[in-house]
């Protein structure tokens, strides 16, 4: 991708202006958490569940605990005082789904391969392993619930006391379902399913606590997304207060909304730290993080649509399943929730009814993982939408770009479809822009002739997919901004990086609004010191929250500057103004003062109070990108390989930070997206064995997969409901692919009657669809 | 994933090796690229009170042409030297051709040849590729040396006909003649990934420009790497074109068994053999088939 | 008793000795032992490309080879490729293209592009594609990885194209 080179001279606002933090990642002096070494650190094992449902009858830890180098061994019993279940954050669903909770060790029963037991502290990482294996578990192995017919047919119950493995079933919809249907000329029903997959960061998890016995104090690294909340949980199961704990940032190899949630670690290690005196290090092994570390996605479809005589859609209606695993994570419900609301997707739909039902398995608890329900969503709607198509004989682009909403239909009421939020509506945009955009981009009126055609043994095809994404996310982000001295502005946000480049794209946001070098601005993420609280990273939030937080916490230093040079010249605030860095006499060239000279004259002891500026951003309003994607695949007849020859991507963000990282966020995001429609997915065999517990066999995508990604970024649309007017970018690229794909494999392959249900499409299942079709 | 522990010893003889194994005949374990084995130390899936590294042996290591024109290659070869070596670019073109598929350079910079047959990974190229090529084994013992042809080496997942106090020396792979053809193709869910289901075919066309040897080795089937009797039969006197082609693919899956897993079912696996054959004969003959529609 | 072996090796151009038992990866000795965190562990299973180093210029995953194995070996990470504060070609392309977020794989790109562009200056994207599948990035989706490389070869070889008529 060619930028515009950066003008120097302009504001960095918008420029593509490459990131400060690459150098130390480039050099290897990145400080990710499994780099920091203290002092009498001891590392700690975890010894997971092989057992997928089994009651534990006696765990033994003796022979373990006199191994060299151990310190400690820890099994329930050490925790049942203190341990309480881990709460669910967010997203609470109807019903007793909160009840769904998981302690931080196995009490009674283990529910899932990987669910933690006992944990090994020892001198070496080596040891503790060593003494790990000598704990000795006795089980009585139950049947286990794997699959949603398992789930449903309620037999054998993971959670006794709660009498379902259904955790929440609810409906929601707008409009007159019923009647879409009884006037429909056409409709057609189909079940999808998506598989089980994740984020799988390349950084494992990784948690180092610290306890202070003399100060009552703990510092814990390696929490990141929400490490306020992380906080505030470690807290309350510690019977601590809050502020007394600290948590530091380091660098993040990859969160993908997976990492920094609260897990059962986020309290056996500070619990640990704080047993023992000493710091205490984990880092999960990549064995562990496939099946310790949240899985997503895994949902199953009955859909059906209502198309009237104009060929206009007029009802959809939907019955969709999570397999949420074993128990309830604390952001378990918004997948499902998001799912629910993102099924009608950009798409003109009066009459929209979903049922959500979320069942629990023996296997790793899902949760949020970047574009929850979206995806998924995504699949389901542009499957149903593409086979409505060919049934009409409507050409598949013709058919959206009449179905989808138009600029003079903003804002488009979406009804109420997330439990816990109240109603809402798009922001602004017209959603064909960007499938034209794409279909312009590939050429799809002179690639249209190779629709379903076989060329040299290969059937060629073209799918498309459109998406809306709701970003941002209440209820507020604090920042604060804090000048050292002449030259060095130090910025703090309640945002929790993991590799998007706030250090540069927050420094641009500020350097544009206080109108000084980008250079003099040093950016702070991912702690809990200095801000009173942070809502951390998820939902594409952070450009969102924290930016415009930014934009607030800029007018309060101008403020104060104004009121300094005006208290110092002895002349009325009014008198006043700020231009790019200095304070002037209104309309004057002359300034009476600037950010540097002000540092310089208050002086070095003071200068961080006085200028000091906090801004708070508050809405519980989303901002809504919105975006295409179209896929030109060909499907090797012989061996059902799929090769992706051309892949366009575009999105719609509002208004651009920085357009070098977000071309690389939404190509990433689409490249990440594109691995489950053929590799990624989580196999478990009918004793619920995770049976993909290594890189060899969890297959993300590679660099030989997926070469020829294009994306497109367009800014038509700013939304209207910040002053930046952005929209967030993460997410965008990711929540498409699967339904791009699955069209482009079923638009290949339709001539021979078959048709795409379900993800991820491996060589091994598109060649049993060509054999039952004959070829 | 920390290995348990184990004791190291890295020999600079062949003999003294041969004596530290006889030493430790339970509890040692011979490591030589390491990148098989040390994964599965690392999930503690294989332990080793002893490993015997033969990484500093000089002699074990290197690729030499015999005067009767037969390639050599010492166990401890890299697959990156196999892969970039103009000798064997030129005397085992089919070697060649496949070594870019086994795992990725890293990998290849490191693993052995002597390793992989040792391994006797059923989806691993190596052992089909020394199948094809009517390759020998060289074993190296107290007992002295003897040698095991390719095809008798493996005899199931991860075990073969070497005897425990045994350690691979060198494979030999007899002269390429001037005549003989090959085809190589292996698929897989990524580039590196171990196959699913390979082929290595090799044709050898007589003066009467028929065929006159044949042989097709699949490889990812549930137990070895397999010379496909029926489909080399099929070959046998006949005009490569495409008849002798289809005659190939109507009988290649014969007497085979299919295994299922989760990347592959039984029925994908017997596709892949009769497809495969096929694409590999028709590469080996220059059959170009067009399917335009 | 556990077996301790003084491990000696020249990294990054400076002899470095330690005590290693046997079991310990050479990755871990040199971040654990040799405080040289830029080689990162990813899967400690030879399959994401994060800890690849190079010994004696060639790449290897430093979390498949003992310590002990890389006795008297050259070996070179990360931080043995910026001529001080100066960023390699590489390293600026890289940097310049975007090719990288979390920056976890980057050490491990960069080691491999390193070995790549050596061995072949001149290759094609698909040559760099397949060079490169043996290192996982989840950020960047590669194409800027890809690129990064392409425009490292392109600029060397204008540059030794001068040389010459120069």
């Amino acid at each position: 991708m060619n930028h515009d080179p950066v003008d120097p001279n302009a504001s960095p606002l918008g420029q593509p202006i490459e990131r400060r933090e690459d150098v130390r990642f480039l050099t290897g002096k990145g400080l990710y958490t499994d780099d920091i070494q203290l002092d009498g650190m001891v590392h700690a094992v975890v010894l997971r569940s092989p057992m997928a449902h089994a009651r534990i009858l006696s765990v033994d830890t003796d022979e373990a605990r006199r191994m060299p180098g151990v310190v400690d061994v820890i099994a329930f019993a050490d925790i049942a005082d203190t341990a309480q279940p881990i709460p669910v954050r967010l997203a609470q669903l109807p019903g007793r789904f909160k009840e769904y909770s998981q302690m931080p060790l196995a009490g009674d029963k283990v529910r899932y391969v990987g669910e933690p037991i006992a944990v090994v502290v020892a001198s070496s990482a080596y040891e503790a392993e060593d003494a790990a294996e000598l704990i000795a578990v006795e089980f009585e192995e139950l049947p286990a619930v794997v699959t949603f017919a398992d789930a449903r047919r309620d037999e054998t119950l993971l959670h006794e006391d709660l009498g379902s493995n259904i955790s929440t079933n609810y409906t929601v919809g707008r409009g007159d379902i019923d009647a879409a249907f009884r006037d429909a000329a056409y409709t057609r029903k189909e079940r999808f399913r998506t598989g089980r997959h994740s984020g799988v960061p390349l950084e494992t998890r990784s948690l180092i606590a610290d306890w202070n016995p003399d100060t009552e104090r703990m510092r814990i690294w390696g929490v990141n997304k929400v490490p306020f909340a992380v906080r505030d949980m470690v807290a309350r199961m510690l019977r601590m207060e809050p502020e007394h704990i600290d948590m530091l940032a380091s660098d993040v190899g990859g969160g993908f909304g997976v990492r920094g949630e609260f897990y059962p670690e986020d309290f056996l290690i500070p619990f640990l730290a704080r047993r023992l005196g000493r710091p205490v290090k984990w880092i999960e092994d990549r064995r562990e993080h496939l099946m310790a570390t949240a899985h997503g996605r895994e949902m199953e479809c009955e859909i059906e649509i209502a198309v009237d005589a104009d060929q206009m859609i007029t009802g959809l209606r939907a019955s969709v399943t999570v397999n949420l695993g074993a128990y309830v994570r604390p952001n378990a419900g918004v997948a499902p929730a998001k799912c629910g609301q993102a099924l009608p997707g950009p798409f003109r739909i009066p009459h929209y009814q979903c049922e959500i039902t979320t069942v629990q398995t023996n296997k790793t608890p899902a949760a949020s993982y970047r574009g929850p329900g979206r995806y998924e969503s995504a699949f389901f709607r542009e499957r149903i939408i593409d086979l409505a198509a060919a049934d009409l004989g409507l050409d598949p682009a013709e058919f959206r770009l009449k179905n989808l909403i138009t600029a003079a239909e903003q804002p488009y009421d979406i009804g109420s479809l997330v439990p816990y939020l109240g109603p809402d509506s798009y922001d602004t945009g017209d959603y064909r822009s960007t499938l034209n955009c794409v279909l312009e981009k590939i050429d799809y009126d002179r690639i249209k002739a190779l629709r379903g055609r076989k060329i040299d043994g290969r059937y060629h095809g073209i799918g498309m997919c459109c998406f809306v994404a709701s970003a941002g996310g209440g209820p507020g982000e604090h920042v604060l901004i804090e000048v050292e001295g002449p030259g060095k502005v130090h910025l703090y946000i309640g945002s929790s990086g993991a590799g998007q480049g706030y250090e540069t794209s927050m420094a641009q946001i500020l350097a544009h609004e206080l109108g000084i070098g980008f250079d003099d601005i040093v950016v702070h993420h991912g702690g809990t010191a200095k801000l009173p609280y942070g809502y951390g990273s998820w939902h594409s939030r952070s450009t969102v929250m924290a930016g415009n937080a930014i934009t607030n916490a800029a007018r309060t230093l101008i403020d104060q500057m104004i009121e300094l040079t005006a208290d110092r010249a002895g002349l009325g605030s009014q008198a006043l103004e700020y231009r790019a860095g200095a304070v002037y006499p209104r309309g004057k060239d002359t300034p009476l003062a600037t950010l540097d000279s002000l540092a310089e004259q208050i002086g070095a002891d003071e200068v961080r109070t006085v200028l000091a500026a906090p801004g708070l951003y508050e809405t519980n309003e989303l901002t809504y990108t919105y975006g295409a994607q179209v896929a030109h695949v060909a499907v090797d007849a012989d061996t059902g390989k799929v090769e992706v020859i051309r892949f366009v991507t575009s999105e719609d963000v509002g208004r651009v930070i920085n357009p070098l990282t977000t071309h690389g966020q939404s190509i990433g995001g689409t490249v990440q997206g594109m691995g489950p429609a053929f590799l990624d997915e989580f196999v478990y065999d009918s004793s619920g064995q995770l049976l993909t517990g290594s890189f060899a066999d969890y297959l993300v995508p590679v660099a030989t997969d997926f070469p020829v990604v294009e994306s497109i970024t367009l800014t038509e649309y700013p939304s209207a409901r910040n002053p930046l007017g952005v929209k967030g970018a993460a997410e965008g690229g990711i929540g498409a692919p699967g339904g791009c794909l699955g069209n482009a494999v079923g638009d290949a392959l339709r001539p021979l009657g078959i048709v795409v249900r379900e993800l991820p499409m491996t060589p091994s299942r598109i060649a049993a669809l060509l054999e039952e079709a004959g070829c | 994933m920390k290995p348990a522990k184990f004791d190291y010893v890295a020999p600079e003889s062949l003999d003294e090796a041969i004596a530290l194994l006889a030493a430790n005949p339970d509890d040692a374990q011979i490591i030589a690229g390491g990148q098989s084995l040390t994964p599965m130390l690392n999930f503690r899936m294989a332990g080793a009170a002893l490993l015997i590294d033969i990484n500093r042996i000089v002699g074990l290591s290197g690729i030499r042409l015999g005067d009767d024109g037969a390639v050599h290659i010492g166990a401890t070869t890299r697959h990156r030297d196999v892969e970039l070596s103009p000798l064997v670019a030129r005397h085992l073109p089919l070697v060649h051709a496949a070594m870019p598929y086994v795992a990725h350079v890293a990998v290849r910079n490191r693993g052995t040849i002597g390793g992989s047959l040792c391994l006797a990974e059923p989806s691993a190229e190596w052992p089909a590729l020394c199948i094809a090529c009517e390759a020998e084994i060289v074993l190296a013992s107290p007992r002295g040396r003897r040698r095991v042809t390719a095809e008798e080496f493996p005899l199931a997942p991860y075990t073969t006909s070497r005897e425990e106090d045994e350690i691979l020396e060198e494979v030999i792979f007899p002269a390429w003649p001037a005549n003989r053809r090959f085809g190589f193709e292996e698929v897989s869910r990524r580039a590196g990934d171990f196959a699913i289901i390979g082929i290595a075919s090799v044709l050898d066309l007589g003066t009467d420009r028929r065929i006159n040897a044949a042989r097709i080795v699949a490889f990812g089937l549930g137990d070895r790497a397999l010379l496909l009797d029926a489909p080399s039969a099929a070959l046998l006197g006949r005009v490569p074109e495409e008849a002798a082609v289809a005659a190939a693919i109507a009988c290649a899956d014969e007497g085979l068994e299919f295994d299922s897993d989760f990347h592959a079912s039984a029925a994908y696996r017997r596709r892949l053999v009769q497809r495969l054959v096929g694409r590999t004969l028709r590469a080996a003959l220059g059959i170009k088939t067009e399917q335009d529609g | 008793m556990t077996q301790l072996i003084e491990v000696s090796m020249v990294v990054n151009g400076e002899r470095r000795s330690a005590l290693a038992e046997p079991r310990h990866s050479l990755a871990h000795f040199l971040r654990d032992k040799l405080r040289l965190t830029g080689t990162h562990l990813g899967c400690e299973h030879g399959s994401c490309g994060a800890c690849t180093v190079l010994v004696e210029g060639r790449s290897v995953r430093a979390c498949l080879m003992f310590a002990v194995q890389a006795q008297d070996a050259n070996i070179t990470t990360i931080e043995g490729i910026a001529q001080g504060d100066e960023l390699s070609d590489l390293q600026r392309a890289f940097q310049r293209n975007h090719a990288l977020q979390c920056g976890f794989c980057t050490p491990g790109q960069i080691m491999a592009a390193t070995e790549l562009l050596a061995d072949n200056p001149d290759p094609s994207p698909d040559q760099v594609r397949h060079a490169m599948s043996g290192n996982i990035c989840r950020c960047t989706g590669y194409v800027p990885i890809i690129d990064a490389i392409l425009e490292v070869a392109a600029g060397r070889r204008e540059s030794a194209a001068q040389q010459v008529a120069e």
